[in-house]
């Protein structure tokens, strides 16, 4: 009982942590009446960003749910609050931080000075949204023989993810700097006890468990995200050329 | 490297062969493939299908043993579940009990209340009953399921269900299985109505679970007819003991024996049950599909140019689905069973196997050259794919490998299907899919031909008929100018996308539809579950009234009395008498002395007053009426899941109880007197019960009534009557000539009127215009200058012949017949049209003055009048130069006559006209006086920029000439013009009469190009020309230095742009569109957009707008080089295109001009110029600055003025 307690509430947290990214309804340009709203630049940015939030919040929550399965019962009762079992400020985190990666990987991309070309368009990144759903769905539904292997095997799928999807070497950075980052803060979290459950803690099996896994989904996380900051930012950069060619 | 390049190579050749192979086969190789793909699925059949209802097995009670873990070779008919022990057997005592014999004084209450009680005594016997053996003693304790604790989510039924100890269930469970509580509860009704669920409920009530038989057929209500209530005490237990549970049987039979009971007792039933699935894990396989479709959508929109992108999207999808089905037919056939959840893991099977090479596969056949044979395209387009798809392929391969090696077993079952799927589905790429593609391009070409052919064929004189046999001739039309739009057929076409869909729904009522369907699926919903207990109400009402209800057990319903006839026919006679079956003697005689009171009732005397209690089929396995989530949702309470596993339910213990009507009364509780009698008692009449139904119904129809006359008045109030037709704004016109689609929706009209300018006796050539005036050229050589902005008048210039053919002076027809006998010459170039022009020479200008368009705006009237108006001042001004002129053009007659103008510019009041001879003229636009010529080019002019001060001219030999005009003017400052763009230049001329004009050669370039020049364009200062050479070049305009020379386009140039902000595109005959950064030369990219030649080009900040051959229009985003969206437009349409702002673009058809939203691609209007609906085509269109569009229209010009674009631009 307490087991699967514990379970839930650290998978949640932790899941509610690592899934900034995703695919929620897919952005259609808009054009026509809203290309003034777009081509402004501050709206276009806020736009993005509420845009990249939604989806943030959206993979966390499902996500969360993914990882809350395996350890519930065939019928609980409860599983509509069971989606909301996680800390009320975890998928907001999620969304902020995915809104944050999302706009942060254009930015660089411009800062750079090289604009990522590879496979921009929005089927890619549905793949790419796909698949980083389908490691969550591994590591949450496949039985690793050992915490090691669940790491290797994640990492493997996490790298070729960014192989597949992005082959950027900013990208990469990024992705692994922000992933250690995040695992660090989750870990002082945890160790600062934070995360109480009932006045459960984590044990130490569970969060070893945990930590296996949570720098790869993290950094599947941030590849996936910036791919669609990066293919949603195609659309403002478009309208700024154009603006430019108007003045 | 040579190894890789010979590899290459011989993956090219093998492709190669093969495309050949699938686009010259085709049947053959899709029947071959069909039958593949059926022989791998053939295996599926043998999977179970998917679905989550338990599946049941049977088998006897006597030889029954536990059936051992490992799978035994004789199974036979056991299904594979059927191993190891089951989760629990459940043994349920069906209890069927009666006061009997009825008393008249007993009331409703007496029904349930004693039958009830008797369920703590036969619960206390149960769980006292003890069998001891040989083996030991065992009673219940010992065997029964011991449950720990509810599910922690269910606090609320922890009074109820049973938290410790056995689970044993009952609907004693309501009080605690305490007799006291029972017995001091008033409201029994009340007790169990409580716990039941608020609302519609589709699975198991607590209700159900307690009585264990669906609530409806207990018999616990004030309506019980029949006056039996039946419960069951559950018993689920954790092993199985075949001597304990044989005494217990025998143990409660003797108590309370069954007389009329044959139930089998001899099977018990094993039930699996599926995993469920449930909200927890739906969402997350539903987010999945979600992204599954959004990836199959993305991908699937890049199939373009194609002939039919939904059947390539089809087959695509049926590609990647058959890939898969085969792949797990595959791996069923050679022994592996699928242990994933196929649901699962499939929408991550299709990404990793992916849609892209069959996109990869369409667009490289789509690029292949079009004038090839489709069996080599096909070839071509998948050998030059051959090596990126085999890469790929081989780099999947590796990967899944690597996964294969991790050695979990959950994924290398996923990468054994997803290598299976991969290897598949390159099979049916290669056979299925190529052999599709070659299908839908070979339509394509036909598609092609068909339209081709009468469109080329049709061009000279059968115009009107054959040419445009799609075209519905518009209907008669009481002004020639007013504004049509498009037939409804042609405009479904280009609605919008929300349109198309709100029309949908108005015209199959779809909304109403589904309300309706979902308020009849409601109300049967309601009937069925029956909250209310209306059903039970009416029932009983039904049974009352009905005469035959009564006698003879009435209430029985239907299928209990259909019963029997299964049961072999003993106990068809429900009224058979209890046989009195006096039990041996008992070891604890407790109940023995009302036994014998119950049945010592005369039973068959007073039919209604006795309830039967009888046993049927339906009794001996009265679980299966209940909901098949019963048992699981029972078992996760205590946090017990059934998924995958079985329980055993044995055979039901038939108890049957008779209470006395003594024994009754004296249970009853104090307050059961007291309640409420049943609504309808017996002494309601039946004439009572009648007037209350009638007056219901009486009542239920007043108010419908009432309610449709009030919608009705609502309806009449709220819409007005002319709903959905605008004709009271058009005053002028009738109703019923307003344009209206299927769905009755006529679109706001505009107010968009052509004017005509008829002034031109044929076909126009040239149009030029500088913002103000606009000049016109037509095969006769004649020139003239309309005022733009206002169209008041307009001034010919009269160039030797043309004088005469001018509309006002009628002493000039000599002139014209003196001239007459030279013109053929004009036209060696142009044989066709030489006849129309000899024809017309003679008979148009009578006719064209004597009778001029009697409908419509008569512009020829107001030519006449301005001319009026303004020839006095002119003639005092310069009586001798016209007279000079005259003259001048009688000696140039015949060099003149040679030539035709074949380009013409016009900037200030100067009109720069190009002659076949290869002469420039330079003509005063005001005064219509020649003011220089330069005649150093002898090859004809082909295009002409006229920029600042600079005229460049193409010439037919490929060489460009640079001329500078210089302008001495005597008196003030020479006024020059900055860059002259759309909307910035002044519209001042700024050339006076009095000026010297002289234009001088300042450079020639010879040899330009290898071809003639196509097309010329001068803007930001660049001459852009594109030639048949298949080079486009870039020329400075200062030093016409040559600053790049562009290749890329494998035919010739048919259209250029370039504008202000340096932006250059240009479109060749090979169908590609080719955008280019002026200031490196470099390619910034290149579409291929047309099948045939591209013939206009126009761009706007941020899509570039072509035309083609193929009557499409392609708008391209202009940064990315992707295509938005085409139009398809009729056939034969005009190739012309404009754009008036931002979103609006103006293309010309036959004999109209068309307006189309850029950011949409709707059709906003159709514009027609004339009466005739079989005008010509619109060759050539320019938009002024004021939003009016200028087009050519035969011999007329056409001006358009758009309203409602001006509001836009504002």
């Amino acid at each position: 009982m307490s087991l699967t307690l514990t379970a839930m509430s650290d998978s949640a947290v932790t899941s509610g942590q690592q899934q900034w990214s995703g695919s929620g309804p897919p952005p259609r340009p808009s054009r026509g009446p809203y290309i003034s709203a777009i081509t402004n630049r501050t709206t276009n940015l806020g736009i993005r960003g509420a845009m990249l939030f939604s989806v943030g919040v959206f993979l966390a929550l499902v996500l969360n749910l993914l990882q809350v399965q395996r350890n519930v019962t065939l019928f609980p009762p409860d599983v509509i609050s069971s989606i909301f079992s996680s800390a009320w400020w975890v998928p907001p985190c999620c969304g902020t931080a995915s809104a944050i990666i999302g706009l942060l990987y254009p930015c660089i991309d411009s800062r750079l000075g090289e604009p990522h070309k590879f496979k921009r368009e929005w089927s890619s990144v549905m793949r790419c949204v796909a698949v980083f759903v389908g490691i969550n769905h591994a590591s949450a539904k496949v039985d690793f023989a050992n915490n090691v292997q669940l790491s290797l095997t994640l990492a493997a799928l996490s790298i070729g993810l960014w192989w597949t999807f992005d082959r950027s070497r900013s990208g990469f950075g990024l992705g692994v700097s922000i992933a250690l980052l995040a695992t660090l803060a989750t870990q002082l979290l945890v160790y600062n006890g934070v995360f109480h459950y009932q006045g459960l803690q984590y044990t130490s099996p569970d969060f070893l468990y945990i930590r296996s896994w949570l720098p790869c989904i993290f950094f599947a996380g941030v590849i996936t995200m910036g791919n669609i900051g990066r293919q949603l930012a195609l659309y403002e950069y478009k309208f700024i050329q154009e603006k430019t060619h108007q003045d | 490297m040579t190894l890789r390049e010979q590899l290459r190579e011989k993956i090219s050749a093998a492709f190669y062969r093969h495309g050949l192979l699938c686009a010259s086969y085709p049947v053959p190789i899709i029947l071959f493939t069909s039958a593949s793909i059926l022989t791998c699925c053939y295996p599926l059949l043998r999977l179970p299908l998917p679905g989550t209802g338990p599946v049941e097995f049977t088998t006897g009670v006597r030889d029954y043993s536990v059936p051992s873990h490992e799978p035994q070779g004789d199974l036979g008919e056991r299904p594979d579940w059927y191993r190891g022990p089951p989760v629990a057997y459940i043994q349920q005592v069906l209890v069927k009990a009666a006061v009997s014999p009825w008393d008249s004084s007993l009331v409703t209450v007496d029904v349930f209340r004693s039958p009830l009680s008797r369920a703590f005594s036969l619960l206390e016997e149960i769980r006292n009953h003890v069998h001891s053996d040989s083996s030991g003693i065992r009673s219940l304790e010992t065997l029964c399921l011991q449950v720990t604790g509810l599910f922690p989510g269910l606090r609320r039924m922890q009074s109820v269900l049973p938290e410790h100890g056995c689970l044993l269930v009952s609907p004693g469970n309501y009080w605690q299985n305490q007799r006291e509580l029972f017995d001091s509860d008033p409201d029994l009704l009340k007790t169990i109505q409580k716990h039941e669920p608020k609302g519609l409920h589709t699975s198991a009530t607590l209700r159900d679970l307690l009585f264990g038989v669906p609530g409806k057929y207990t018999g616990v209500s004030h309506y019980n007819r029949k006056r039996v209530v039946t419960y069951t005490i559950t018993l689920v237990l954790s092993s199985y003991d075949a001597r304990f549970l044989g005494s217990l049987r025998a143990r409660l039979k003797q108590l309370h024996p069954s007389a009329n009971c044959s139930l089998r007792d001899d099977h018990m039933v094993h039930v699996h049950f599926k995993e469920e699935i449930g909200i927890a894990e739906l969402i997350p396989l539903v987010t999945t599909y979600i992204i599954l479709f959004a990836y199959i959508y993305f991908s699937t929109r890049k199939i373009d140019m194609v002939k039919s992108k939904w059947g390539l999207a089809l087959a695509a999808v049926v590609t990647v689905l058959s890939s898969l089905l085969m792949s797990v037919g595959l791996c069923t056939l050679f022994g592996l069973t699928p242990t994933l959840n196929g649901g699962e893991i499939f929408p991550y099977l299709v990404v990793v196997i992916g849609l892209e090479n069959v996109l990869v596969l369409t667009k490289s056949v789509v690029s292949t050259p079009v004038d090839l044979e489709v069996k080599l395209r096909i070839a071509q387009g998948l050998s030059n794919e051959s090596w990126s798809i085999m890469k790929n392929m081989a780099t999947e391969l590796c990967i899944i490998l690597i996964g294969y090696f991790t050695l979990v077993p959950a994924i290398q079952e996923f990468c054994l299907f997803a290598v299976v799927g991969l290897v598949s589905d390159f099979f049916l790429q290669m056979f299925f899919f190529t052999t599709v593609l070659s299908i839908d391009i070979r339509r394509m070409e036909l598609a092609d031909l068909n339209r081709r052919l009468p469109a080329e064929a049709g061009l000279p004189p059968p115009k009107p008929g054959p040419l445009r046999p799609r075209e519905v001739p518009p209907p008669p039309r009481p002004s020639p100018h007013t504004i049509t739009l498009q037939t409804p057929a042609f405009r479904n076409l280009r609605l919008p996308k929300r349109l198309r869909v709100v029309y949908f729904l108005a015209r199959t009522r779809l909304a109403q539809r589904i309300i309706m369907v979902g308020t009849v699926i409601w109300i049967g919903i309601l009937v069925y579950t029956d909250p209310a207990g209306i059903r039970t109400y009416l029932a009983a009402q039904v049974s009352e009234q009905s005469p035959l209800g009564d006698p003879g057990g009435g209430g029985l319903p239907p299928h209990l009395g259909v019963a029997p006839v299964f049961r072999g026919g003993d106990p068809t006679s429900t009224l058979s008498i209890h046989p009195a079956p006096d039990p041996t003697p008992l070891p604890e005689n407790q109940s023995q002395g009302h036994h014998g009171s119950a049945r010592a009732g005369p039973l068959p005397q007073a039919p209604p007053a006795v309830p039967q209690i009888t046993w049927g089929a339906e009794d001996e396995e009265g679980w299966r009426r209940l909901s098949f989530r019963h048992w699981p949702s029972l078992f996760s309470y205590y946090n017990i899941t059934l998924a995958k596993r079985y329980i055993s339910i044995l055979p039901v213990i038939p108890v049957t109880v008779h209470v006395s009507p003594q024994e009754a009364i004296e249970t009853r509780h104090p307050q059961d007197t007291r309640h409420p009698p049943p609504p309808i008692p017996k002494v309601s009449a039946d004439l009572q019960t009648d007037l209350t139904l009638y007056k219901v119904a009486a009542l239920g129809l007043a108010a419908g009534v009432l309610l449709v006359l009030l919608l009705f008045c609502l309806y009449r109030v709220l819409c007005p009557r002319n709903y959905g037709q605008n004709g009271v704004a058009h005053g002028r016109r009738r109703r019923g000539d307003l344009p209206c689609d299927d769905y009755g929706y006529s679109p706001p009209v505009s107010e968009i009127s052509p004017l005509l300018l008829r002034g031109h006796s044929m076909d126009i050539e040239c149009l030029a215009s500088d913002g103000m005036l606009l000049a016109s050229c037509c095969l006769a050589g004649q020139i003239r200058v309309w005022d733009a902005q206002t169209e008041r008048h307009n001034i010919d210039l009269f160039q030797c012949f043309d004088k005469c053919l001018g509309s006002e002076e009628e002493d000039s027809y000599p002139l014209r017949h003196r001239t007459a006998p030279a013109r053929p010459t004009l036209f060696t170039d142009q044989p066709d049209l030489t006849p129309l022009i000899d024809t017309n020479f003679t008979s148009q200008p009578p006719s064209h003055l004597s009778t001029p368009p009697r409908e419509g705006f008569d512009f020829g009237g107001l030519v006449e009048r301005a001319y009026i108006e303004h020839e006095p001042p002119s003639n005092s001004t310069y009586p001798s130069p016209s007279s000079e002129r005259a003259s001048t053009a009688g000696t140039q007659a015949t060099a003149d006559w040679e030539s035709s103008v074949w380009a013409m510019e016009l900037r200030g009041n100067l009109i720069a006209a190009g002659r076949s001879s290869g002469k420039l003229e330079l003509w005063d636009a005001v005064e219509g006086s020649l003011r220089c010529s330069n005649e150093d080019g002898v090859s004809g002019i082909t295009a002409l920029a006229f920029l600042n001060n600079r005229i460049v001219a193409a010439r037919l030999n490929g060489s460009l000439d640079f001329f500078t005009v210089e302008i001495n003017k005597p008196l003030c400052l020479l006024q020059y013009r900055g860059a002259p763009g759309r909307g910035s230049m002044p519209p001042s001329p700024c050339y006076s009469s009095e000026d010297v004009i002289s234009c001088q050669l300042t450079r020639s370039v010879q040899c330009a190009h290898q071809k003639p020049i196509t097309v010329l364009r001068a803007a930001a200062g660049r001459v852009v020309t594109g030639s048949q050479d298949h080079t486009v070049r870039i020329y400075r305009l200062e030093d016409s230095c040559c600053l790049f020379t562009l290749q890329g386009h494998s035919g010739g140039i048919t259209a250029i742009y370039i504008d202000q902000t340096m932006v250059l595109a240009s479109g060749g005959q090979d169908g590609a569109i080719c955008l280019w950064d002026v200031l490196t030369g470099s390619r910034v990219s290149h579409v291929y957009g047309h099948r045939g030649d591209v013939t206009s080009l126009v761009c706007t900040t941020s899509c570039v707008i072509s035309s083609g051959l193929d009557d499409l229009i392609c708008i391209w985003d202009r940064s990315t080089g992707i295509k938005l969206y085409s139009i398809q437009q009729e056939v034969g349409c005009g190739a012309s295109l404009g754009v008036i702002s931002e979103s609006l673009l103006v293309t010309g058809g036959q004999g109209c001009v068309s307006f189309w939203d850029l950011n949409f691609g709707d059709l906003l209007q159709t514009v027609y110029l004339g009466q005739s609906s079989d005008g010509q085509g619109v060759r050539q269109l320019l938009v002024l600055d004021n939003a009016a569009i200028v087009c050519d229209f035969g011999s007329e010009l056409s001006l358009v003025y758009v309203p409602s674009v001006l509001e836009k631009l504002d």
